[in-house]
This record gives C-alpha cells, sequence and structure tokens, in this order.
C-alpha cells in the first residue's frame, strides 16, 4: 500500500488525568472521505484538534505524507480545518476572508484574486465577495468557509461538524455538494459528526469513536451490517442487540425466550428492525418469536412497531407500508433470515 | 407608567446641566442668574492662565493616562481573556480589578505612600528624586484606566469566537500575524472606547490627583475643586458647556465608529 | 515564550501600581506617627526590626468619632444606593421598553452627564440650591415659602449631590439585565392569567434581582467612600469616613491614622465588594457563551 495522507499512530491525550485519546491508531488514503463518528466526549473533537495542531498528543505520532508533523505549530502544518462555527473572519470580507490563506502564503496579488474568484464560483457566491460575513445566510457561511480552507489546495481537510449548524433542510443537499467537492478537489477528508446518518450518506469509511478509542472502523455498509460491539450497533441507527447462549450445535439460546441458528456463531447479535418479518401462524422454531404489539408508529415509507416479547424485553420491528398493520395489544409471530443476525464481539 | 418614570429620570439627571449650560450664556456675575445674553464668561475662561494651564496639564496628563492604559489595559484584558492558565492568574485577575472597586480616597492615599517610599528609595540610592507631580498623577490615572480598559477588552474578546485566531493559525498565519491581521482589529473598538473611557476618568479625577501631586501639579479638577470650596463663579459654567460640546462630539464620533464596525449594512 | 512577553508588563505593573500600595498602606496602618517628612515611623525597619503598634486601629475603634464617621458612611452609601435603585428601576424598564433606534438615543442620554464634568455639575447643585438660587426662586414664585429655605449645605443637598452623580451606574446594569431578559416568560406569565401588575412582581421584578443587586453595590461601593459631594454640598459638620481620612491626612498629618482608617474602610467594603465581583462573573459568564451552535464537543484549555 502506499504513504497513507494521514497516519496516527498510539495518540493519546489527556485533560486533567481523564484519557479523551487512547492510543489511538488511525489511517487516512490520499483523496478518501472519511467520517469520525460519536457522541460528546468521545475525543472526536480532539483528534480533529491534535492533526491541526491546537493541542499536542502526549503520546504517539502524527504523520502527514509520511512525515511527523507533531511538532509543527499550527501555522507551518499543511492541513486545513473547517470550523464547527466556522470561524469567518467578521472584520473582513468574503473576498478578503477567502483570500486570508493565500495571502499568508504570499501568492501574488493577481493569482489571488484568480483563485478567490474561482473558489467562490466554485460554490456559487460568485456575486457576494463584497459581502461581510454577518451579511451571509446560514449556508453561504458554510460554503465561505469550506471555500476560504480548499482554496489553499491543502492534501487534507479536516471538517469540525460542518452541517451542525444547517438547518435538516439544507443538510441533505450541503451534504452531497460536500461530497462532489471532496470528488472534485481530490483531498482527504475527515469529518468530524455526531450524526451517524450523515456519516453513513457521505463518507468512504466510518471510524466509530467512543471514549477515546476506535470501536470500529469500515465502509458504511459493513459498519451498517455487521457492527463490530453492541455500543456501535446501537450507535448506528435503532438494532435490537439480542444475548444468547451458545449450545454445543452450533444453536444458541436468546434471552428473550428464541433459538437462534446464526450464519456465525456468537453469544450475541444485532438484529436490524427492518430484517424483520411478520409471519402467519406460530413463528418458526429456530430464528422467530411470538410477541405482542406495544406501540406503532407510521413513518412515511413502512411503520415502526415495538413489540414486546414474552420476557418482558422489548424490540423494534419495520413492518411494510403497503400491508396492513396490526393494531396496539394483537399478538405477532416474527421471524429473520440466519444472515440477518450480525454477531458481536463485545 | 414606564414612560413617566423614564422622563423624570432623565429629568432630574439634566436639569441641572440644562440650566448650567443656559446660563453659561447669561452676562450676570452670579452663576444662575439672568443678566442677558453674552459670551463674556467664555472670553473670561479664555484669559483665565491658571484655569487655562491647568485645563493643559490635564489634557496632557488624561493623553498620556489613557494611552498608557489602552497599552497595558489591552495585555490585560487579553491575558484574560485569551491566555490559557498560568501560576498567579487569580492574583493577576485580582489586582486587575481592584483598581474598579477600591474607594477613591483609598487608592489615592495607597498609591501617594508609594511614591513616598519610591521617592525614599530614590533618595537613599541616588541622592535625588524626582518631585510629586504630573508623572506621578499619570501613573496613578493610567493604573486606574488599566483596569478599565481591561474590563472592556475582555469583554469584547469574550464575546468573539476563540476559533477565529485559530481559523487564522490554520490558513498560515504566524502567531504576531494572526494578532495583527484578526486579534487588534476585533479589538479595536473596545480598546478606543478604553481609551475615551481613561481619557474622561482622569480628566475628571480631583481625589486621587490631590493624593499624589505635588506642589507643582495642579489639575484642572484640583483648581475647580478649591474655587467650588470659596464659591461658584459664572466661568465655571463656560467651562463645563465646553467640556460638555466636546465630549458628545467626542461621543458621537465615537459611537458611529462602533456601529460602522459591529453591524451589517444591509 | 511568546505569551509571557504579553503577560509580564502589566503583571509587573499591577503588582507594582496595585498590590504594592495596599501593602504599604497595611505597614503604614499599624506605624507610628513621628514628625518629620514622610510623618511616620515604618513598622519594619533593616535597622530596628518591627516597630509596629496596634494603636491606630485601637484608636479608630475606640475613639466614637471615628467609628461613628465608618457607620455614618455605610448609611450614607445604603441611603445613596436604595434612592438611586428606586429611581433607576423604571428608567431601565423604559429603557429596555424602547425601540432600538430610542434605546441607544436613551442611553447616550443617560450615559452623557457623565461627561460633563463630576465638578461642574455639583457647581449647578450650588448655583440651583444657594439662598439666591434657581431653586429658593421657584419656590418664593410659587408662594410655597417667603423666605429662602437653607437647602444648600444639608443632608437633602448632600444626597442630591450622591444620587445625581451615581445614578447612571444604577441604570446601566439594570438596563443591561432587563434586555437580556427572555420576554416570552412574561408573555407564558400572561398567558396563564397573570395579570400586567402581576406578571411584573411574580417574574420581571425577581429575574432581574441580580441585576438589582450589581446596581446597589455599584452605587454603594463608591458611595461608602465619597469625599467630594459631602465636602461640597453636605453640612460642615457631615461626618463621613471620606472627609476623616482627608482631614487626618492633609489637615492633621496624621498619615498612619489616615492609613488606619482606608484599611478600615476596606473591611467594611470586602464583603460587598466580593458580592460584587461574584455577580459580576455570573453575568460575564453568561454574556460570554461561544457562538457554537452544534451540540460538539470543546476540550478544555491546553497545558
Amino acid at each position: 500500500m502506499a504513504t497513507p495522507l494521514l497516519r496516527l499512530a498510539g495518540v493519546t491525550k489527556r485533560f486533567g488525568g481523564v484519557p479523551a485519546l487512547d492510543a489511538l491508531d488511525l489511517t487516512v488514503a490520499p483523496g478518501e472521505f472519511l467520517a469520525l463518528l460519536g457522541g460528546s466526549g468521545s475525543g472526536k473533537s480532539t483528534l480533529l484538534r491534535i492533526v491541526a495542531g491546537f493541542e499536542s498528543a502526549d503520546a504517539g505520532q502524527v504523520l502527514l505524507q509520511g512525515r511527523d508533523i507533531g511538532a509543527l505549530p499550527p501555522h507551518r502544518r499543511p492541513v486545513s480545518m473547517v470550523f464547527q462555527s466556522y470561524a469567518l473572519f467578521p472584520h473582513l470580507s468574503v473576498f478578503d476572508n477567502v483570500a486570508y490563506g493565500l495571502r499568508r502564503d504570499g501568492v501574488p496579488k493577481a493569482e489571488i484574486a484568480r483563485r478567490v474568484a474561482e473558489a467562490l464560483a466554485l460554490v456559487g457566491l460568485e456575486g457576494l465577495a463584497a459581502r461581510r460575513p454577518a451579511q451571509l445566510s446560514g449556508g453561504q457561511r458554510q460554503r465561505v468557509a469550506l471555500v476560504r480552507s480548499l482554496v489553499k489546495r491543502p492534501p487534507l481537510l479536516l471538517l469540525d461538524e460542518p452541517l451542525g449548524a444547517l438547518d435538516a433542510g439544507l443538510r441533505e443537499r450541503t451534504g452531497f455538494e460536500l461530497r462532489a467537492l471532496q470528488r472534485a478537489t481530490g483531498a482527504g477528508f475527515v469529518m468530524v459528526t455526531h450524526d451517524q446518518a450523515e456519516a453513513l450518506a457521505l463518507a468512504d469509511r466510518v471510524a466509530v469513536l467512543e471514549t477515546g478509542r476506535l470501536a470500529q472502523v469500515g465502509p458504511p455498509r459493513e459498519l451498517y451490517e455487521r457492527p463490530a460491539t453492541r455500543s456501535v450497533a446501537a450507535f448506528l441507527g435503532a438494532a435490537n442487540i439480542l444475548e444468547g447462549r451458545v449450545r454445543a450445535d452450533g444453536a444458541v439460546e436468546c434471552g428473550a425466550g428464541c433459538l437462534l441458528r446464526p450464519a456465525h456463531v456468537a453469544p450475541a447479535f444485532a438484529l436490524r428492525p427492518e430484517r424483520i418479518r411478520l409471519v402467519a401462524g406460530d413463528p418458526p422454531a429456530e430464528n422467530g418469536i411470538a410477541a405482542r404489539v406495544r406501540d406503532l408508529a407510521f413513518r412515511g415509507d413502512g411503520w415502526m412497531a415495538v413489540v414486546a416479547l414474552p420476557n418482558g424485553g422489548e424490540w423494534r420491528v419495520t413492518l411494510p407500508a403497503d400491508a396492513a398493520p396490526p393494531a396496539p395489544g394483537d399478538p405477532v409471530a416474527l421471524a429473520w433470515a440466519p444472515e440477518a443476525l450480525a454477531p458481536l464481539s463485545a | 407608567m414606564r414612560r413617566v418614570g423614564l422622563v423624570l429620570g432623565l429629568g432630574f439627571l439634566w436639569l441641572p446641566i440644562l440650566l448650567l449650560i443656559g446660563y453659561a450664556f447669561s452676562a450676570d456675575r452670579i452663576p444662575f442668574q439672568w443678566g442677558g445674553f453674552s459670551l463674556r464668561w467664555f472670553a473670561a475662561l479664555a484669559a483665565n492662565a491658571r484655569m487655562l494651564d491647568a485645563a493643559w496639564l490635564s489634557l496632557r496628563i488624561a493623553a498620556g493616562a489613557a494611552t498608557l492604559a489602552v497599552l497595558l489595559g489591552g495585555m490585560t484584558g487579553w491575558v484574560l481573556a485569551r491566555h490559557g492558565p498560568f501560576r498567579g492568574r487569580a492574583l493577576f485577575g485580582l489586582l486587575a480589578g481592584a483598581p474598579l472597586v477600591l474607594p477613591e480616597v483609598v487608592t489615592g492615599l495607597s498609591l501617594l505612600l508609594l511614591f513616598v517610599v519610591l521617592q525614599g528609595a530614590a533618595e537613599a540610592a541616588l541622592g535625588w528624586s524626582p518631585d510629586r507631580g504630573a508623572l506621578t498623577i499619570l501613573l496613578a490615572h493610567a493604573t486606574v484606566g488599566l483596569a478599565y480598559v481591561a474590563v472592556v477588552v475582555q469583554a469584547r474578546l469574550a464575546g468573539m469566537d476563540a476559533a477565529l485566531e485559530e481559523a487564522a493559525a490554520d490558513l498560515g498565519a504566524p502567531p504576531f500575524t494572526v494578532f495583527r491581521t484578526v486579534t487588534l482589529p476585533l479589538m479595536a473598538p473596545a480598546l478606543g472606547a478604553g481609551w475615551l473611557l481613561a481619557f474622561t476618568l482622569s480628566l475628571d479625577d480631583v481625589v486621587v490627583a490631590s493624593f499624589v501631586s505635588g506642589p507643582a501639579g495642579t489639575t484642572l479638577p484640583m483648581l475647580v475643586f478649591s474655587q467650588l470650596r470659596i464659591g461658584l463663579t459664572p466661568e465655571i459654567n463656560a467651562l463645563a458647556t465646553m467640556l460638555l460640546a466636546v465630549t458628545a462630539l467626542a461621543l458621537l464620533g465615537a459611537g458611529l465608529l462602533l456601529r460602522g464596525r459591529n453591524t451589517p449594512r444591509s | 515564550m511568546r505569551r509571557a512577553l504579553v503577560l509580564l508588563p502589566p503583571f509587573l505593573w499591577l503588582l507594582l501600581l496595585v498590590a504594592a500600595p495596599v501593602v504599604i498602606l497595611l505597614g503604614i496602618a499599624v506605624s507610628e506617627g513621628a514628625p518629620g517628612v514622610p510623618p511616620f515611623t515604618p513598622a519594619i525597619s533593616l535597622q530596628d526590626g518591627w516597630r509596629g503598634t496596634a494603636q491606630n486601629l485601637l484608636t479608630l475603634a475606640q475613639d466614637g468619632y471615628y467609628a461613628a464617621a465608618l457607620l455614618r458612611s455605610v448609611l450614607v452609601a445604603g441611603v445613596t444606593a436604595t434612592l438611586c435603585l428606586l429611581l433607576a428601576y423604571p428608567m431601565a424598564l423604559g429603557i429596555a421598553a424602547a425601540g432600538e433606534r430610542w434605546r441607544v438615543l436613551l442611553l447616550a442620554l443617560v450615559l452623557l452627564p457623565f461627561c460633563t464634568g463630576f465638578l461642574p455639575r455639583l457647581g449647578a447643585w450650588i448655583g440651583l440650591l444657594r439662598d439666591g438660587g434657581w431653586v429658593n426662586g421657584v419656590l418664593i414664585a410659587l408662594g410655597v415659602t417667603t423666605e429662602p429655605l437653607p437647602l444648600l449645605y444639608s443632608d437633602g443637598a448632600m444626597y442630591l449631590g450622591m444620587v445625581h452623580a451615581y445614578l447612571p451606574f444604577a441604570v446601566l446594569p439594570l438596563a443591561a439585565t432587563l434586555l437580556r431578559r427572555d420576554m416570552s416568560v412574561e408573555e407564558a406569565a400572561a398567558d396563564l392569567g397573570a395579570s400586567p401588575w402581576v406578571v411584573f412582581r411574580s417574574v420581571t421584578l425577581p429575574l432581574s434581582l441580580p441585576g438589582a443587586a450589581a446596581a446597589f453595590l455599584l452605587v454603594f461601593i463608591p458611595a461608602a467612600g465619597e469625599f467630594v459631594i459631602p465636602e461640597l454640598l453636605g453640612p460642615p459638620e457631615a461626618l463621613l469616613v471620606g472627609r476623616a481620612l482627608w482631614g487626618e491626612f492633609f489637615q492633621n498629618r496624621d498619615w498612619p491614622l489616615a492609613a488606619a482608617l482606608a484599611v478600615a474602610l476596606l473591611a467594611l467594603l470586602i464583603v460587598p465588594i466580593r458580592v460584587f465581583q461574584g455577580l459580576d462573573e455570573g453575568g460575564s459568564r453568561r454574556g460570554a457563551s461561544p457562538p457554537a451552535r452544534g451540540p460538539g464537543e470543546r476540550p478544555g484549555m491546553s497545558k
């Protein structure tokens, strides 16, 4: 494999004795879009700030294109960052904001004018070069912040919750624009987010961070289908977690009172709501269970049912919209395919 | 109800001032008695050498003290808002805030005692020491002004996203360039307002100046105070009228400056 | 490093011109008076070691004159601050209720009197209140009195001057607090059936108490040591700590006793000052929330 764009090796950071990052290893390939997914306190922003140079790691290495940049101050690092608050300079026009980094590099005036104009055209802000940030909408500010970093043509762009401040309608569209921009520039993107849908939709690979450790790294589909741990499964949407006891014959007795016959044997599984079917009559003896509908919510493309299990537990089950749904209180028989059971290691 | 309270309060604040301005143009020798329109007290003021000397001294002290206060107070405000934790931070904050809450008589007396001790030390070491006067007043006023500037600057910086400076560094600006291109422009309105504040405080102070001054330094407020103890003269009304006109214009300018920088021109 | 270069000049300045003077003040408060220049024997010297005395502080406690001055100063400051608060509250409400353009103008009108100079404004009160002054003229013209009333050099004149000088200090923090308040809370109270007066009493007033406390202390603290206003407008015998300190220092040249009075005044004010600084910090923390809008994390300061 070629030299990775970014390689973190054993990066550790503590704040007042509390570890924010714990011996973390991570690589980003050139031109890759990586999402760092985690809840608050998972260390994802700290990781970004260590790469940008605003925090220094207590231990470990930060290698950019094979070069250790751990000792460089932020202004000497060839990475750029898009801040969660955008951090647009309020006293400078849009043009001067975008030109700021080029001026610091001593780029000739004419070239600055050309590159800033190009960059603004790229995100459709040609007419707004003279405005101040306060005179822009939220979406426009976000795009100014983006091109202000990209105009320097950094090999690696760090984005801290880039869509976090936008309202829902704008978020999806801007997300697509973000990915198109990433493809067009060929820069590596590392995006911090707490929104799993955003991470799955945009990134080539998703790294799930949990209290300073990497819980799992992989392509979105793999993470979704084969979460490695209970917490990754829980974080990536409403998965049902099945705890079980492995029997000598390879079957697993689940705590809810069903018998699992999985493709891969494990003591626990994630079972996605959309992988569960309603069956007529009794549930199958293996990979099936009888339950009672507790609650039902219409979701547009289907129904989300909360069902009560014989042992008192609850599962979520997605039902197609075209079929008549059962009423709350109705008994239902559930079944699933063996490969729907995603084994969990922890 | 609210309007009535507001109008009454503003009336109370402004009635003596409006009367003062009006009677500054009265020809009568007795202040606050109308003797026909006249500019004679402005002319008398312009011919009063003691008053003019004191005013000139006060203006120089105020300008010097305000400038020092902006330099040191700007640093102090920046440290309080942006510097990370350091040993002695609590003491630093306490000292920076102290001049705001110490009664004037305490500030004046304690600074005088310091200057006396310093003079004694200079006498012992060099056989000579400078007199108290304009310099000691300037140092005292700069110290009080520093505290006010620091508060204004700290408030301004606290309202500013700390990520702005990080963004500048991220875009390739070394620390001093970050300061010159981002921090300083953002602080500028606060520094301007702080300068005006320190200038006004210095120009208005009689207590601290009376304590720390020596035989050579009589500022305008000290002179006016000694005159008021004897009795009111119409010249003081003329003086106040001019002061108000000048400060009103300066404040208007500063206000326009601040508005221009802060609000979008949409 | 570079940061230390910014920290050092103000820190040294503050140590020399704020910390050292207070330490010297404490030292001289326990020194013995002596004829000469300067008129005291240092409490600690290299040759003689400790020669301090608690005599000055004992004098303050035993001589009813100084204790009365301290007590009366607290009383005058308390009355002044209360009067300012009562006057300032409706003014601040009016300013907070005004539209944005008016608000700037009104705040300027509250602040501008600061700039006429403090002394000429007192001069105006002298001119208005003296026997042949404007106020007596109006009173006689209205037939309230036939002879001029002795208005000047009275407690009344002193309070008038104090309130006039300190009123803006009370209006500003109150107006700031009232401007920051969440109007929807009051609308909710009205929606739940509260009349305008009940809304004010049960919601607006309690929520503005921190601002009111700041306003009160912002007047009380400087007023307790006030010297110039009682000197120019008050009765000649009005005994306040500021005047007693001034007199001991300038007339009696008893520097140690003046220093002891300053220390006593500081001791009296230390609690109000700490309370005020606590309120102030709470206020600036509220105002200083970072503009980040997402639920992202923000690590602590780097070391």
